[in-house]
Protein backbone atom coordinates (compact mmCIF):
# COMPACT_ATOMS: atom_id res chain seq x y z
CA UNK A 1 0.00 0.00 0.00
CA UNK A 2 2.90 2.35 0.60
CA UNK A 3 4.39 1.88 -2.85
CA UNK A 4 1.42 3.53 -4.54
CA UNK A 5 1.89 6.98 -5.86
CA UNK A 6 -0.36 8.67 -3.39
CA UNK A 7 -0.39 12.45 -3.49
CA UNK A 8 -3.03 12.82 -0.77
CA UNK A 9 -1.18 10.47 1.54
CA UNK A 10 2.17 12.00 0.72
CA UNK A 11 0.89 15.47 1.50
CA UNK A 12 -0.31 14.18 4.85
CA UNK A 13 2.90 12.40 5.66
CA UNK A 14 2.38 8.87 4.49
CA UNK A 15 -0.97 7.66 5.88
CA UNK A 16 -1.58 4.31 7.52
CA UNK A 17 1.05 2.20 9.20
CA UNK A 18 3.77 4.83 9.21
CA UNK A 19 4.73 7.61 11.58
CA UNK A 20 5.62 7.61 15.23
CA UNK A 21 4.52 4.71 17.46
CA UNK A 22 2.30 6.86 19.67
CA UNK A 23 0.01 3.90 20.40
CA UNK A 24 2.80 1.99 22.08
CA UNK A 25 3.75 5.09 24.06
CA UNK A 26 0.17 5.48 25.30
CA UNK A 27 0.10 1.83 26.45
CA UNK A 28 3.45 2.18 28.22
CA UNK A 29 2.34 5.52 29.66
CA UNK A 30 -0.77 3.86 31.12
CA UNK A 31 1.40 1.16 32.70
CA UNK A 32 3.70 3.79 34.19
CA UNK A 33 0.75 5.82 35.45
CA UNK A 34 -0.77 2.68 36.98
CA UNK A 35 2.47 1.85 38.80
CA UNK A 36 2.81 5.45 39.96
CA UNK A 37 -0.81 5.35 41.16
CA UNK A 38 -0.15 2.23 43.24
CA UNK A 39 2.90 3.88 44.75
CA UNK A 40 1.18 7.21 45.42
CA UNK A 41 -2.09 5.67 46.60
CA UNK A 42 -1.60 6.33 50.34
CA UNK A 43 -1.13 10.05 49.71
CA UNK A 44 -3.89 10.26 47.12
CA UNK A 45 -6.26 8.34 49.37
CA UNK A 46 -5.57 10.64 52.30
CA UNK A 47 -6.04 13.74 50.16
CA UNK A 48 -9.31 12.29 48.86
CA UNK A 49 -10.60 11.34 52.32
CA UNK A 50 -9.90 14.82 53.66
CA UNK A 51 -11.64 16.65 50.83
CA UNK A 52 -14.17 14.88 48.61
CA UNK A 53 -14.55 11.89 50.94
CA UNK A 54 -15.51 14.16 53.82
CA UNK A 55 -17.98 15.97 51.58
CA UNK A 56 -19.44 12.64 50.44
CA UNK A 57 -20.33 11.78 54.04
CA UNK A 58 -22.82 14.66 53.96
CA UNK A 59 -23.99 14.14 50.38
CA UNK A 60 -27.81 14.16 50.48
CA UNK A 61 -28.17 12.66 46.96
CA UNK A 62 -26.21 9.52 47.82
CA UNK A 63 -24.64 9.67 44.34
CA UNK A 64 -21.16 9.90 45.84
CA UNK A 65 -21.79 6.39 47.21
CA UNK A 66 -21.09 5.21 43.65
CA UNK A 67 -17.58 6.66 43.79
CA UNK A 68 -14.79 4.40 45.02
CA UNK A 69 -14.54 4.47 48.81
CA UNK A 70 -17.25 7.10 48.88
CA UNK A 71 -19.99 5.43 50.85
CA UNK A 72 -18.68 3.88 54.05
CA UNK A 73 -20.26 0.46 54.45
CA UNK A 74 -20.53 -1.92 51.54
CA UNK A 75 -23.17 -4.57 51.22
CA UNK A 76 -21.92 -8.15 50.98
CA UNK A 77 -24.28 -11.10 50.84
CA UNK A 78 -23.32 -14.65 49.97
CA UNK A 79 -26.79 -15.76 48.89
CA UNK A 80 -29.22 -14.69 46.21
CA UNK A 81 -31.87 -13.07 48.37
CA UNK A 82 -32.41 -12.70 52.09
CA UNK A 83 -35.89 -12.73 53.62
CA UNK A 84 -36.89 -9.68 55.64
CA UNK A 85 -37.78 -10.21 59.28
CA UNK A 86 -39.42 -7.82 61.71
CA UNK A 87 -40.43 -7.84 65.38
CA UNK A 88 -43.31 -10.17 64.50
CA UNK A 89 -41.39 -12.79 62.55
CA UNK A 90 -37.90 -12.64 64.04
CA UNK A 91 -36.72 -15.41 66.39
CA UNK A 92 -33.30 -16.10 67.90
CA UNK A 93 -32.70 -19.60 69.21
CA UNK A 94 -30.02 -20.60 71.71
CA UNK A 95 -29.32 -24.33 71.88
CA UNK A 96 -26.59 -26.99 71.81
CA UNK A 97 -24.60 -27.74 74.95
CA UNK A 98 -26.77 -25.62 77.26
CA UNK A 99 -28.99 -26.39 80.23
CA UNK A 100 -31.93 -24.27 79.06
CA UNK A 101 -32.63 -23.86 75.38
CA UNK A 102 -34.14 -20.51 74.62
CA UNK A 103 -36.06 -18.69 71.94
CA UNK A 104 -36.04 -14.91 71.89
CA UNK A 105 -38.39 -12.52 70.16
CA UNK A 106 -37.03 -9.14 69.15
CA UNK A 107 -38.86 -7.51 72.07
CA UNK A 108 -37.30 -9.99 74.53
CA UNK A 109 -33.87 -8.90 73.38
CA UNK A 110 -34.82 -5.23 73.55
CA UNK A 111 -35.88 -5.61 77.19
CA UNK A 112 -32.49 -7.00 78.23
CA UNK A 113 -29.65 -4.71 79.42
CA UNK A 114 -28.10 -2.97 76.39
CA UNK A 115 -24.42 -2.22 75.83
CA UNK A 116 -23.25 0.51 73.44
CA UNK A 117 -19.80 0.27 71.85
CA UNK A 118 -18.17 2.78 69.50
CA UNK A 119 -15.30 1.25 67.55
CA UNK A 120 -13.93 1.30 64.02
CA UNK A 121 -15.29 -1.32 61.63
CA UNK A 122 -12.57 -3.01 59.56
CA UNK A 123 -13.39 -5.25 56.62
CA UNK A 124 -10.88 -7.82 55.49
CA UNK A 125 -11.22 -6.43 51.93
CA UNK A 126 -9.71 -3.16 53.14
CA UNK A 127 -12.46 -0.66 53.84
CA UNK A 128 -12.73 0.82 57.32
CA UNK A 129 -15.51 2.90 58.79
CA UNK A 130 -14.35 4.94 61.78
CA UNK A 131 -16.23 5.27 65.07
CA UNK A 132 -19.38 3.28 64.41
CA UNK A 133 -21.78 2.84 67.36
CA UNK A 134 -23.28 -0.63 67.87
CA UNK A 135 -25.76 -1.37 70.62
CA UNK A 136 -27.27 -4.62 71.86
CA UNK A 137 -27.16 -7.47 74.32
CA UNK A 138 -23.83 -8.91 75.42
CA UNK A 139 -23.49 -12.40 73.98
CA UNK A 140 -22.16 -13.52 77.37
CA UNK A 141 -25.49 -12.53 78.94
CA UNK A 142 -27.37 -14.85 76.58
CA UNK A 143 -24.86 -17.65 77.21
CA UNK A 144 -25.16 -17.20 80.99
CA UNK A 145 -28.94 -17.22 80.77
CA UNK A 146 -28.79 -20.50 78.85
CA UNK A 147 -26.30 -22.13 81.22
CA UNK A 148 -23.31 -23.41 79.24
CA UNK A 149 -22.38 -27.03 80.01
CA UNK A 150 -18.80 -27.77 81.14
CA UNK A 151 -17.84 -29.74 78.01
CA UNK A 152 -18.61 -26.74 75.74
CA UNK A 153 -15.67 -25.22 73.85
CA UNK A 154 -17.14 -22.99 71.15
CA UNK A 155 -20.18 -21.17 69.83
CA UNK A 156 -21.57 -21.48 66.34
CA UNK A 157 -23.79 -18.86 64.75
CA UNK A 158 -26.30 -19.42 61.96
CA UNK A 159 -28.22 -16.88 59.93
CA UNK A 160 -31.65 -16.66 58.39
CA UNK A 161 -30.15 -16.02 54.95
CA UNK A 162 -29.88 -19.82 55.06
CA UNK A 163 -26.17 -20.03 54.21
CA UNK A 164 -23.91 -17.89 56.33
CA UNK A 165 -22.37 -19.22 59.51
CA UNK A 166 -19.68 -18.15 61.94
CA UNK A 167 -17.89 -19.53 64.99
CA UNK A 168 -16.10 -18.22 68.06
CA UNK A 169 -14.31 -20.04 70.84
CA UNK A 170 -16.16 -19.84 74.15
CA UNK A 171 -13.50 -17.47 75.51
CA UNK A 172 -13.90 -15.15 72.51
CA UNK A 173 -17.68 -15.32 72.76
CA UNK A 174 -17.59 -14.27 76.44
CA UNK A 175 -15.61 -11.08 75.75
CA UNK A 176 -17.52 -7.98 76.72
CA UNK A 177 -17.01 -6.42 73.27
CA UNK A 178 -19.02 -9.16 71.55
CA UNK A 179 -22.67 -8.20 71.17
CA UNK A 180 -25.89 -9.48 69.72
CA UNK A 181 -26.50 -6.11 68.13
CA UNK A 182 -29.95 -4.55 67.68
CA UNK A 183 -28.88 -1.02 66.78
CA UNK A 184 -26.16 0.46 64.61
CA UNK A 185 -25.27 4.14 64.23
CA UNK A 186 -27.95 4.79 66.89
CA UNK A 187 -30.73 3.49 64.63
CA UNK A 188 -32.46 0.10 64.55
CA UNK A 189 -30.38 -2.27 62.40
CA UNK A 190 -31.61 -2.04 58.83
CA UNK A 191 -32.04 -5.18 56.72
CA UNK A 192 -29.11 -4.21 54.49
CA UNK A 193 -26.86 -4.04 57.56
CA UNK A 194 -27.99 -7.47 58.79
CA UNK A 195 -31.08 -6.39 60.72
CA UNK A 196 -33.06 -6.80 62.77
CA UNK A 197 -30.30 -8.62 64.70
CA UNK A 198 -26.67 -9.29 63.86
CA UNK A 199 -23.60 -10.44 65.67
CA UNK A 200 -21.00 -7.77 66.47
CA UNK A 201 -17.47 -8.96 67.22
CA UNK A 202 -15.64 -5.68 67.77
CA UNK A 203 -12.02 -6.88 67.82
CA UNK A 204 -12.25 -9.00 64.67
CA UNK A 205 -12.60 -8.47 60.93
CA UNK A 206 -16.16 -7.68 60.03
CA UNK A 207 -16.95 -11.03 58.41
CA UNK A 208 -17.05 -12.43 61.96
CA UNK A 209 -19.98 -10.10 62.69
CA UNK A 210 -22.56 -12.33 61.02
CA UNK A 211 -25.58 -10.52 59.63
CA UNK A 212 -29.19 -11.73 60.04
CA UNK A 213 -28.34 -13.76 63.13
CA UNK A 214 -30.95 -16.44 63.88
CA UNK A 215 -29.22 -19.22 65.81
CA UNK A 216 -26.63 -19.54 68.59
CA UNK A 217 -25.45 -23.12 69.17
CA UNK A 218 -22.97 -24.02 71.88
CA UNK A 219 -20.65 -26.78 70.61
CA UNK A 220 -17.62 -28.79 71.71
CA UNK A 221 -15.42 -27.64 68.81
CA UNK A 222 -14.91 -24.63 66.54
CA UNK A 223 -16.65 -25.27 63.22
CA UNK A 224 -15.25 -22.97 60.52
CA UNK A 225 -17.82 -20.51 59.14
CA UNK A 226 -18.72 -19.67 55.55
CA UNK A 227 -15.74 -17.50 54.57
CA UNK A 228 -13.42 -19.57 56.74
CA UNK A 229 -14.23 -22.61 54.62
CA UNK A 230 -13.13 -20.42 51.68
CA UNK A 231 -9.76 -19.78 53.29
CA UNK A 232 -10.14 -16.87 55.71
CA UNK A 233 -8.83 -17.09 59.28
CA UNK A 234 -11.09 -18.39 62.06
CA UNK A 235 -9.34 -16.28 64.69
CA UNK A 236 -9.82 -13.09 62.75
CA UNK A 237 -8.26 -10.46 65.05
CA UNK A 238 -7.98 -7.15 63.22
CA UNK A 239 -4.33 -6.55 62.37
CA UNK A 240 -3.17 -10.02 63.42
CA UNK A 241 -4.76 -12.35 60.88
CA UNK A 242 -5.48 -12.88 57.18
CA UNK A 243 -2.00 -11.55 56.38
CA UNK A 244 -3.08 -7.98 57.14
CA UNK A 245 -1.64 -5.40 59.49
CA UNK A 246 -4.52 -2.94 59.95
CA UNK A 247 -4.63 -0.96 63.18
CA UNK A 248 -6.60 -2.95 65.80
CA UNK A 249 -10.19 -1.84 66.31
CA UNK A 250 -10.18 -2.30 70.10
CA UNK B 1 -15.22 8.99 -8.65
CA UNK B 2 -15.88 6.42 -11.38
CA UNK B 3 -17.97 3.40 -10.40
CA UNK B 4 -15.81 0.44 -9.37
CA UNK B 5 -15.43 -2.24 -12.04
CA UNK B 6 -17.01 -4.95 -9.93
CA UNK B 7 -20.31 -3.09 -9.78
CA UNK B 8 -21.92 -5.11 -12.66
CA UNK B 9 -21.54 -8.37 -10.76
CA UNK B 10 -23.71 -6.99 -7.99
CA UNK B 11 -25.94 -4.50 -9.71
CA UNK B 12 -28.30 -3.63 -6.88
CA UNK B 13 -25.59 -3.21 -4.31
CA UNK B 14 -23.72 -0.05 -3.49
CA UNK B 15 -20.02 -0.90 -3.72
CA UNK B 16 -18.55 -2.17 -0.47
CA UNK B 17 -14.98 -2.49 0.70
CA UNK B 18 -13.62 -5.10 3.11
CA UNK B 19 -12.72 -3.69 6.51
CA UNK B 20 -12.39 -6.55 9.00
CA UNK B 21 -11.75 -10.29 8.59
CA UNK B 22 -13.82 -12.91 10.42
CA UNK B 23 -10.86 -13.50 12.75
CA UNK B 24 -10.82 -9.84 13.73
CA UNK B 25 -14.56 -9.96 14.27
CA UNK B 26 -14.19 -12.94 16.60
CA UNK B 27 -11.39 -11.24 18.57
CA UNK B 28 -13.57 -8.17 18.99
CA UNK B 29 -16.57 -10.26 20.01
CA UNK B 30 -14.65 -12.32 22.57
CA UNK B 31 -13.04 -9.20 24.06
CA UNK B 32 -16.38 -7.40 24.24
CA UNK B 33 -18.06 -10.39 25.91
CA UNK B 34 -15.29 -10.77 28.51
CA UNK B 35 -15.32 -7.04 29.17
CA UNK B 36 -19.10 -7.09 29.64
CA UNK B 37 -18.86 -9.96 32.13
CA UNK B 38 -16.08 -8.12 33.95
CA UNK B 39 -18.06 -4.89 34.19
CA UNK B 40 -21.33 -6.60 35.20
CA UNK B 41 -19.74 -8.73 37.93
CA UNK B 42 -17.83 -5.67 39.13
CA UNK B 43 -21.17 -3.90 39.45
CA UNK B 44 -22.57 -6.80 41.46
CA UNK B 45 -19.58 -6.65 43.81
CA UNK B 46 -19.44 -2.91 44.09
CA UNK B 47 -22.79 -1.18 43.72
CA UNK B 48 -24.95 -1.65 46.84
CA UNK B 49 -28.24 -1.95 44.95
CA UNK B 50 -26.85 -4.59 42.56
CA UNK B 51 -25.11 -6.40 45.41
CA UNK B 52 -28.40 -6.52 47.34
CA UNK B 53 -30.23 -7.73 44.24
CA UNK B 54 -27.77 -10.44 43.20
CA UNK B 55 -25.80 -11.42 46.31
CA UNK B 56 -23.81 -14.66 45.62
CA UNK B 57 -20.61 -12.91 46.45
CA UNK B 58 -18.22 -15.85 46.19
CA UNK B 59 -19.49 -16.73 42.70
CA UNK B 60 -19.32 -13.10 41.51
CA UNK B 61 -15.73 -12.82 42.76
CA UNK B 62 -14.66 -15.97 40.90
CA UNK B 63 -16.36 -14.97 37.65
CA UNK B 64 -14.90 -11.45 37.87
CA UNK B 65 -11.38 -12.72 38.48
CA UNK B 66 -11.38 -15.22 35.65
CA UNK B 67 -13.06 -13.01 33.07
CA UNK B 68 -10.49 -10.35 33.94
CA UNK B 69 -7.56 -12.71 33.60
CA UNK B 70 -8.85 -13.99 30.26
CA UNK B 71 -9.60 -10.50 28.92
CA UNK B 72 -6.26 -9.94 27.10
CA UNK B 73 -6.19 -13.48 25.65
CA UNK B 74 -8.21 -12.87 22.44
CA UNK B 75 -5.98 -9.95 21.42
CA UNK B 76 -2.87 -11.93 22.33
CA UNK B 77 -4.07 -14.74 20.05
CA UNK B 78 -4.95 -12.14 17.42
CA UNK B 79 -1.50 -11.68 15.88
CA UNK B 80 -1.88 -15.18 14.42
CA UNK B 81 -4.18 -13.31 12.03
CA UNK B 82 -2.22 -11.33 9.44
CA UNK B 83 -5.04 -8.82 9.08
CA UNK B 84 -5.16 -8.08 12.80
CA UNK B 85 -1.38 -7.73 12.89
CA UNK B 86 -1.59 -5.16 10.11
CA UNK B 87 -4.38 -3.31 11.91
CA UNK B 88 -2.38 -3.24 15.15
CA UNK B 89 0.42 -1.56 13.20
CA UNK B 90 -2.07 0.96 11.80
CA UNK B 91 -3.36 1.65 15.33
CA UNK B 92 0.14 2.08 16.68
CA UNK B 93 1.52 4.52 14.11
CA UNK B 94 0.45 8.17 14.09
CA UNK B 95 1.07 10.48 11.16
CA UNK B 96 0.62 14.26 10.83
CA UNK B 97 -2.99 13.72 9.73
CA UNK B 98 -3.74 12.26 13.18
CA UNK B 99 -2.59 15.45 14.85
CA UNK B 100 -4.84 17.41 12.51
CA UNK B 101 -7.74 15.08 13.32
CA UNK B 102 -7.28 15.55 17.06
CA UNK B 103 -6.96 19.31 16.73
CA UNK B 104 -10.14 19.49 14.67
CA UNK B 105 -11.96 17.20 17.08
CA UNK B 106 -10.97 19.31 20.09
CA UNK B 107 -11.96 22.54 18.34
CA UNK B 108 -15.05 20.92 16.87
CA UNK B 109 -14.30 22.36 13.44
CA UNK B 110 -12.03 21.73 10.49
CA UNK B 111 -11.33 18.66 8.42
CA UNK B 112 -10.70 15.35 10.08
CA UNK B 113 -8.39 13.33 7.83
CA UNK B 114 -8.07 9.69 8.83
CA UNK B 115 -6.58 6.47 7.58
CA UNK B 116 -8.25 3.15 8.25
CA UNK B 117 -8.60 4.29 11.86
CA UNK B 118 -9.01 7.88 12.92
CA UNK B 119 -6.89 9.33 15.70
CA UNK B 120 -9.72 8.99 18.20
CA UNK B 121 -10.05 5.28 17.49
CA UNK B 122 -6.29 4.87 17.77
CA UNK B 123 -6.17 6.66 21.11
CA UNK B 124 -9.09 4.61 22.39
CA UNK B 125 -7.42 1.35 21.38
CA UNK B 126 -4.12 2.23 23.04
CA UNK B 127 -5.73 3.65 26.18
CA UNK B 128 -8.03 0.70 26.75
CA UNK B 129 -5.20 -1.77 26.09
CA UNK B 130 -3.06 -0.01 28.70
CA UNK B 131 -5.99 0.25 31.11
CA UNK B 132 -6.78 -3.47 30.81
CA UNK B 133 -3.16 -4.31 31.59
CA UNK B 134 -3.17 -2.02 34.63
CA UNK B 135 -6.48 -3.52 35.80
CA UNK B 136 -5.02 -6.99 35.33
CA UNK B 137 -1.86 -6.13 37.28
CA UNK B 138 -3.66 -4.42 40.16
CA UNK B 139 -6.29 -7.16 40.16
CA UNK B 140 -3.62 -9.84 40.53
CA UNK B 141 -2.05 -7.88 43.41
CA UNK B 142 -5.45 -7.77 45.15
CA UNK B 143 -6.15 -11.41 44.34
CA UNK B 144 -2.92 -12.44 46.03
CA UNK B 145 -4.78 -12.48 49.36
CA UNK B 146 -6.49 -15.60 48.15
CA UNK B 147 -3.53 -18.00 47.86
CA UNK B 148 -2.34 -16.65 51.19
CA UNK B 149 -5.70 -17.11 52.82
CA UNK B 150 -5.91 -20.63 51.43
CA UNK B 151 -2.61 -21.41 53.10
CA UNK B 152 -0.76 -21.91 49.80
CA UNK B 153 1.61 -19.10 50.78
CA UNK B 154 2.78 -18.31 54.30
CA UNK B 155 1.10 -15.27 55.82
CA UNK B 156 3.22 -12.17 55.61
CA UNK B 157 5.43 -13.42 52.79
CA UNK B 158 3.63 -12.61 49.55
CA UNK B 159 2.63 -9.03 48.78
CA UNK B 160 3.23 -6.12 51.14
CA UNK B 161 0.01 -4.59 52.38
CA UNK B 162 0.78 -1.12 51.02
CA UNK B 163 1.00 -2.60 47.54
CA UNK B 164 -2.34 -4.26 47.96
CA UNK B 165 -4.17 -1.20 49.24
CA UNK B 166 -2.45 0.83 46.51
CA UNK B 167 -3.59 -1.69 43.94
CA UNK B 168 -7.14 -1.50 45.29
CA UNK B 169 -7.08 2.28 45.02
CA UNK B 170 -5.91 2.26 41.38
CA UNK B 171 -8.24 -0.65 40.46
CA UNK B 172 -11.29 1.19 41.87
CA UNK B 173 -10.66 4.56 40.24
CA UNK B 174 -9.43 3.20 36.92
CA UNK B 175 -12.53 0.99 36.78
CA UNK B 176 -14.64 4.13 36.88
CA UNK B 177 -12.63 5.65 34.03
CA UNK B 178 -12.76 2.43 32.00
CA UNK B 179 -16.55 2.28 32.28
CA UNK B 180 -16.89 5.90 31.13
CA UNK B 181 -14.51 5.35 28.20
CA UNK B 182 -16.26 2.13 27.13
CA UNK B 183 -19.58 3.98 27.33
CA UNK B 184 -18.07 6.52 24.92
CA UNK B 185 -16.88 3.73 22.60
CA UNK B 186 -20.31 2.07 22.58
CA UNK B 187 -22.01 5.45 22.17
CA UNK B 188 -19.87 6.29 19.12
CA UNK B 189 -20.61 2.89 17.57
CA UNK B 190 -24.31 3.33 18.31
CA UNK B 191 -24.25 6.66 16.49
CA UNK B 192 -22.68 5.24 13.31
CA UNK B 193 -24.54 2.18 11.95
CA UNK B 194 -22.11 1.78 9.04
CA UNK B 195 -19.13 1.39 11.37
CA UNK B 196 -21.08 -1.21 13.33
CA UNK B 197 -21.93 -2.98 10.07
CA UNK B 198 -18.22 -2.96 9.27
CA UNK B 199 -17.42 -4.88 12.43
CA UNK B 200 -20.42 -7.19 12.11
CA UNK B 201 -20.27 -8.07 8.42
CA UNK B 202 -16.65 -7.31 7.60
CA UNK B 203 -17.31 -4.74 4.90
CA UNK B 204 -18.39 -1.12 4.69
CA UNK B 205 -19.99 1.11 2.12
CA UNK B 206 -17.28 2.51 -0.16
CA UNK B 207 -18.69 6.02 0.03
CA UNK B 208 -18.73 5.85 3.83
CA UNK B 209 -15.11 4.72 3.74
CA UNK B 210 -14.15 7.65 1.48
CA UNK B 211 -16.00 10.12 3.69
CA UNK B 212 -14.88 8.87 7.12
CA UNK B 213 -11.48 7.43 6.26
CA UNK B 214 -10.25 9.30 3.18
CA UNK B 215 -6.60 8.29 3.64
CA UNK B 216 -7.40 4.59 3.99
CA UNK B 217 -5.79 2.73 1.08
CA UNK B 218 -7.94 -0.36 1.38
CA UNK B 219 -7.03 -3.60 -0.35
CA UNK B 220 -9.93 -3.23 -2.72
CA UNK B 221 -8.26 -0.32 -4.47
CA UNK B 222 -4.92 -2.06 -4.71
CA UNK B 223 -5.60 -5.58 -5.71
CA UNK B 224 -8.51 -5.09 -7.96
CA UNK B 225 -6.93 -7.38 -10.56
CA UNK B 226 -6.19 -10.56 -8.64
CA UNK B 227 -8.48 -10.09 -5.67
CA UNK B 228 -11.72 -9.58 -7.52
CA UNK B 229 -13.17 -13.05 -7.03
CA UNK B 230 -12.69 -13.00 -3.32
CA UNK B 231 -13.87 -9.43 -2.98
CA UNK B 232 -16.96 -10.07 -5.09
CA UNK B 233 -17.96 -12.74 -2.58
CA UNK B 234 -17.72 -10.22 0.20
CA UNK B 235 -19.60 -7.62 -1.78
CA UNK B 236 -22.86 -9.52 -1.89
CA UNK B 237 -25.72 -7.18 -1.08
CA UNK B 238 -26.92 -7.53 2.46
CA UNK B 239 -30.55 -7.45 3.30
Amino acid sequence: MTKDANPAGAADGGGDGRGSPVGRRVVLGMLAAGAAGVAAAPFLQRAYDETLGAAAQKDPTGLSGLLPAGGGFRYYSVTGSVPEKDAGSYRLTVDGLVRHRARYHLDDLRRMPQTRLVRDVQCVTGWRVPGTPFEGVRLSALLDAAGVRPEAKAVRFTCFDGTYSESLTLAQARRDDVLVALRMQDKPLAHAHGGPVRLYVAPMYFYKSAKWLSGITVTDHVAPGYWENLGYDVDAWVGRSNGRDDAPTT
Amino acid sequence: MPPPPDAPSAPAARPRVPRFTPAEHRVHQATAALMAVCVLTAGCLYLPFLAELVGRRALMVTVHEWSGILLPVPVLLGPFSRALRADLTRLNRYGPHDRRWLRSALRRRGGRPAGKFNAGQKLYAAWIAGAVLVMLGTGLLMWSTLPQALGLVRAGTPVPLVWRTGATFVHDWLALAVILVIAGHVGKAYGDPESRRGMRTGSVDARWARREHPLWRHEDGERRGNGEGRDAQRHQPRS
